[in-house]
């Protein structure tokens, strides 16, 4: 039985959101939807982390600090572009500074778009993120048993 | 008791509890984080959350920027449960105090290997901690000496009556220091379960998977003890007595889950300077009765 699925923390960075994507995500970890319902912690630390929940699309500025908490979340893990400026740049995706989503710093795992993301499109990210974790959990193991 | 049955006494009550307290304290402290939630309107996790996170932690990759961090945990969680084995097996008070006091002491040494700024604040906070409690803790196991006349927790069976009639206020001084002991706001100060972005979450910063994991067992077993501390106070000669040490201690859980919710982060000298100023009075007083009156 893997247990990834069943504890889900998360960790949340603003590349360079409008924080209309921020405020949604906070919301959606507040008490109102409850995630700790589903093991759903907000973690403050990269270390801690099974989920990345990254808002915003990236520049020169941020991209080393997305590759860095990247980095140092420990595996396995999963990264959700939250927004359509995540996920693609959406409409700043031809502003001279903008390099586009998120995926030009680190590989992405679910693309959850949205201007503002929802809630609910986020819960339902979320939800397909716990399967891939326990995908990579149940993959890391079988290595371990081969190694 | 001669000296090779204690020691084999100690053992077995030391696996024992290995074996009993990460349960016991993995459901407490789901039922902690089920009625914080209700405290707080919401609905909170399943009771078994606690474990979930545990073995999710013991999945995942081990990485620490210190190699030794891990063995300085394993130390710390060894001590822990010689201390609660030899607790719950009737041994010795002041020998119990000063091995999970050890134990302790190797978590503050894993939390400055790590060298980090953010380890290295929750490192100094704990051991600001440790000062707050010790000497309560200290008074504790004196008053216990001097309500049974012996330093073995198993000497509450032969008392007529529970210590708590004559050390009554020694226990309401190890109330106090309790929600310190617990990790429980205002005196979370070192480690938090709540503050996840916070500075607070200090000691635990560069600690990852199954390190984390094993934090996580570390504290469990330590509330099972503290709580039979707690207990200890309400037996007496009949072994039934035992169950009313159980609902003191569950009855004191509850207070310190109340109190978490209800009160504010305090700055660390008001944690240090409270906590000595309730020793001193509470213990002193209860102490100096006992020894001259």
């Amino acid at each position: 039985m893997a247990f990834a699925s069943k504890s889900p923390w998360v960790i949340h960075y603003d590349g360079s959101s409008c924080n209309g994507c921020d405020i949604e995500v906070l919301a959606t970890l507040c008490p109102g939807f409850d995630g700790e319902r589903f093991g759903v912690i907000n973690t403050g630390n990269p270390k801690h982390a099974d989920i990345f929940l990254v808002t915003g699309s990236v520049n020169e500025q941020n991209i080393d600090v997305v590759r860095e908490i990247y980095d140092q979340m420990i595996e396995p893990k999963v990264v959700i572009a939250c927004g359509i400026c995540a996920c693609s740049g959406g409409v700043f995706h031809d502003c001279y500074n903008v390099m586009g989503g998120v995926d030009k710093a680190i590989p992405v795992d679910i693309y959850a778009p949205g201007c503002a993301i929802r809630p609910e499109t986020l819960i339902d990210a979320i939800v397909q993120a716990v399967g891939i974790l326990d995908e990579k959990s149940a993959a890391m193991r079988e290595a371990k048993k081969g190694a | 008791m001669d000296p090779l049955m204690t020691i084999i006494v100690t053992l077995i009550g030391t696996v024992i509890f290995a074996i009993l307290a990460p349960v016991v304290g993995c459901l407490l402290a789901g039922l902690d984080r089920k009625i914080s939630a209700r405290m707080q309107g919401r609905v909170g996790p399943p009771l078994l959350q606690p474990y979930y996170d545990v073995r999710k932690l013991f999945e995942k990759e081990n990485v620490s920027v210190n190699g030794t961090e891990h063995t300085y945990i394993i130390c710390a969680l060894i001590f822990a449960f010689i201390a609660g084995g030899m607790f719950y097996s009737g041994g010795n008070l002041l020998l119990v105090t000063f091995i999970i006091t050890l134990s302790s002491l190797f978590f503050i040494i894993a939390a400055y290997s790590s060298r980090s700024p953010y380890s290295e604040i929750g490192a100094a906070r704990e051991t600001l901690q440790v000062m707050s409690y010790e000497p309560m803790v200290l008074f504790m196991a004196v008053g216990f000496f001097l309500a049974t006349g012996t330093f073995n927790v198993s000497g509450v069976l032969t008392m007529d009556m529970p210590i708590i009639c004559s050390i009554w206020l020694v226990f309401l001084g190890l109330m106090f220091i309790l929600t310190i002991k617990l990790r429980k706001s205002p005196f979370d100060l070192s480690m938090s379960h709540h503050a996840h972005q916070e500075i607070v979450r200090g000691m635990t910063t560069e600690m990852s998977g199954p390190t984390l994991g094993m934090v996580e067992i570390l504290h469990w077993c330590e509330n099972v003890l503290f709580l039979g501390w707690i207990g200890m106070f309400f037996v007496w000669g009949n072994p039934w007595t035992i169950l009313i040490g159980v609902a003191a201690a569950l009855i004191a859980y509850f207070l310190e889950i109340w109190i978490d919710n209800n009160f504010a982060r305090v700055k660390w000298q008001f944690m240090l300077k409270s906590a000595w100023i309730v020793a001193l009075v509470a213990a002193g007083i209860n102490l100096s009765f006992l020894v001259f009156l």
